[in-house]
């Protein structure tokens, strides 16, 4: 079965440590929040899970592998604060750069070129059919958003890492990306997002990092 | 570590006073040459001084070593000065024998570049706010730097070959006579002994600075 | 586990990336060959007119001009993606970082490099550089400015996550780019001797490979770093 775990993670910036003691297991199937005030460390956490930054202390892996190797990144699906979309090219053109060099990671089917229809369909889910061939610094930054999120419809990653999904998102978007997200736990994936709003739903275990904040005034070595 | 400080000074002392005081006076140079005993230990620090910190950089990119960096950083400024000596040294025993303060000879140009090189790391050292960024960036440097310094040296050597001017040839150092080697020998010796001590010396620093915040570096100032 | 694509179609999929990008912000692309051409006008301005001053000169000046026109069009070359998280996106893909790189070098390439040393016979011409130089002009431009690129780029990706990294990076770069502007220019100096110059571009080329297996890496780890802070 699959897992992410994490133990007892901390994180140190400019000698203080911004979270201390995060240990969790999640499973597939699982949708998980991560909350807290700004300036907790939630996209902090984030990163590490994502094997951008490297933990002060403890661990965190994905089936017993270490999160920067190979075996976890075939199956990431990453979308962070800066969604990593170029704003000279079209969103056309955004999707086909993205899967040209993660394919679908998908876990049955050798990578095969996505075709144009594909792409243009899951456009179309996210509202920017009339928008593929349009050049995205003519988009809003909502629109900006909606061609990253194109990617969710396309991907079959297992492990879907999104730092705050919902910004800049308008209510009927919100709905729509909850329903991927349910639908995506529902086959077996495993999400874990970011997000000050709330999410009432039965579904979401929630790690509040409040809680995780260091304890002693003073960092001890 | 005062002992090695200490050492150091003696046998700068012994080295200096010897060199600048009792060894024969060159028959061609005159006295002019005994600025020797100066530059040429300065350039033997500064050559191996750039691999003293690419080494510390590796070692620290390899195992994780937080004090390797530390070492590493306080390489890069000691380097540097020790390479400006050697220009400045070089160009003052360049304006008696040469009769410039400045020639376009292979050494001081792959000097110079030395120098550069040294400025770089260090610079690349300092511009960074996050320190593990600040260490990891300068010891890839470092290491870049490495791989380049004998294609650096060889190329130099080989365009001074192209464009060399009919000068006199530097006397090598092997055809110095004893009496004149054996303070250059004290003083190479002295200024290895000074280069550890100031290395160490500023790591101790550099440990310090960094774990002001800890409890023993507290207790160490009673606070 | 899940397959990714082949490092053959990252590769093309970064290259053509790179391509669009310049065919939609073309100053950026037109702004290193303008200053390529612009600067060579100060040489005649600032020394002297006469074929017999610029020509001795003539071989060391375009390729110091060459130099510096890659050396200011280096900081973009991972910025822009640093900036809006497309390098992220690059190392989190499970692809080897060493590819992409090289695809980003390459396009860098093609689009600084190999168009100054299709247009450095222009400047041949009005530095007066004498007609057994130009062959050896463009090949050794060709090689050289490949190397120049490659070694450019580790330098870009250690002062990525700097915001004013640009100076810095001339800074760390310019002892590295030695070698290349000797042989270089000394190419295309003893080329017009009439003697002859393959040596040089010989290990032009020898340094091109080696800067293509090596720098990728070095700039592939520093990405990974910068990430990080």
């Amino acid at each position: 079965m699959n897992r992410i775990e994490i133990e007892q993670v901390a994180f140190e910036r400019d000698d203080v440590n911004l979270f201390e003691d995060v240990s969790a297991t999640w499973h597939q199937g699982e949708i998980v929040q991560l909350a807290g005030k700004n300036g907790c460390g939630k996209t902090t956490l984030m990163r590490c899970i994502a094997g951008i930054h490297q933990p002060s202390a403890g661990k965190i892996s994905w089936n017993g592998h270490n999160v920067s190797s190979f075996d976890f990144r075939s199956t990431l699906l990453y979308l962070g604060h800066q969604v990593g979309i170029k704003l000279l090219m079209t969103p056309m053109e955004n999707l086909l750069w993205y899967f040209g060099i993660n394919g679908t990671k998908s876990s049955e089917e050798s990578s095969i070129p996505l075709s144009r229809e594909t792409l243009l369909a899951a456009l179309t889910k996210v509202g920017l059919a009339a928008f593929a061939d349009v050049p995205c610094f003519q988009l809003s930054a909502g629109q900006v958003r909606r061609a990253a999120l194109a990617r969710l419809y396309c991907s079959y990653a297992e492990v879907w890492l999104l730092d705050e999904p919902f910004t800049a998102i308008d209510i009927a978007g919100v709905e729509a990306l909850k329903g991927v997200m349910e639908a995506h736990a529902g086959t077996g994936g495993v999400i874990i997002f970011t997000s000050h709003q709330l999410w009432d739903s039965e579904a979401i275990r929630v790690l509040d990092l409040e809680a995780y904040r260091p304890k002693a005034q003073d960092i001890a070595l | 570590m005062p002992w090695l400080a200490l050492v150091g000074i003696v046998l700068f002392l012994v080295g200096a006073i010897w060199g600048l005081g009792f060894a024969p006076a060159d028959s061609k140079q005159g006295n002019s040459y005994r600025i020797i005993f100066l530059h040429v230990p300065a350039s033997f620090l500064a050559m191996a001084g750039y691999y003293v910190m690419a080494i510390c950089g590796a070692v620290g990119l390899i195992w994780r070593m937080k004090i390797s960096f530390m070492m590493m950083k306080s390489a890069a400024p000691i380097g540097a000065v020790l390479t400006f000596i050697s220009l400045v040294t070089g160009s003052i025993w360049g304006k008696p024998t040469w009769g410039t303060w400045w020639e376009w000879d292979a050494r001081i140009t792959f000097m110079l570049i030395l120098f550069f090189l040294y400025l770089g790391v260090w610079a690349l050292q300092t511009s960074y706010q996050d320190r593990d960024a600040a260490d990891k960036t300068s010891a890839i440097l470092a290491l870049v730097g490495t791989v380049n310094i004998p294609i650096i040296y060889k190329s130099v050597d080989w365009w001074y070959s192209l464009h060399q001017p009919a000068t006199l040839k530097l006397t090598g150092p092997s055809s110095i006579d004893a009496s004149m080697a054996y303070p250059l020998i004290v003083m190479i010796v002295a200024f290895y002994v000074l280069y550890t001590w100031m290395l160490l010396d500023r790591t101790r620093i550099e440990i310090l600075e960094r774990e002001r915040k800890s409890r023993w570096v507290q207790a160490i100032f009673g606070q | 586990m899940s397959a990714i694509p082949g490092p053959h179609r990252a590769l093309t999929a970064s290259f053509k990336r790179e391509l669009l990008v310049a065919a939609r912000a073309r100053s950026e692309f037109f702004n290193p060959l303008i200053f390529f051409l612009s600067i060579t006008m100060f040489v005649p301005l600032g020394i002297a007119p006469d074929a017999q001053t610029l020509a001795p000169i003539a071989p060391g000046m375009i390729w110091i001009i060459a130099l510096l026109s890659v050396l200011l069009s280096l900081d973009r070359v991972f910025q822009s993606d640093f900036e809006d998280g497309s390098l992220e996106q690059m190392v989190l893909s499970g692809q080897s970082l060493y590819w992409i790189v090289i695809a980003k070098s390459l396009a860098h390439w093609v689009l600084t490099g190999l168009p100054l040393a299709l247009l450095s016979p222009i400047l041949g011409v009005m530095m007066a550089l004498p007609g057994e130089g130009y062959v050896a002009l463009v090949v050794s431009l060709l090689f050289g400015t490949g190397s120049l690129c490659f070694i450019g780029a580790i330098g870009s990706a250690l002062t990525v996550a700097l915001r004013r990294g640009g100076l810095l990076l001339s800074l760390i770069i310019i002892p590295l780019y030695v070698p290349v502007l000797i042989l270089g220019s000394s190419s295309v100096q003893t080329a017009v001797l009439g003697e002859p110059y393959l040596g040089q571009v010989a290990l032009l080329a020898a340094i091109w490979l080696l800067s293509l297996m090596i720098a990728p890496f070095a700039a592939a780890g520093s990405i990974k770093i910068s990430l990080g802070t």
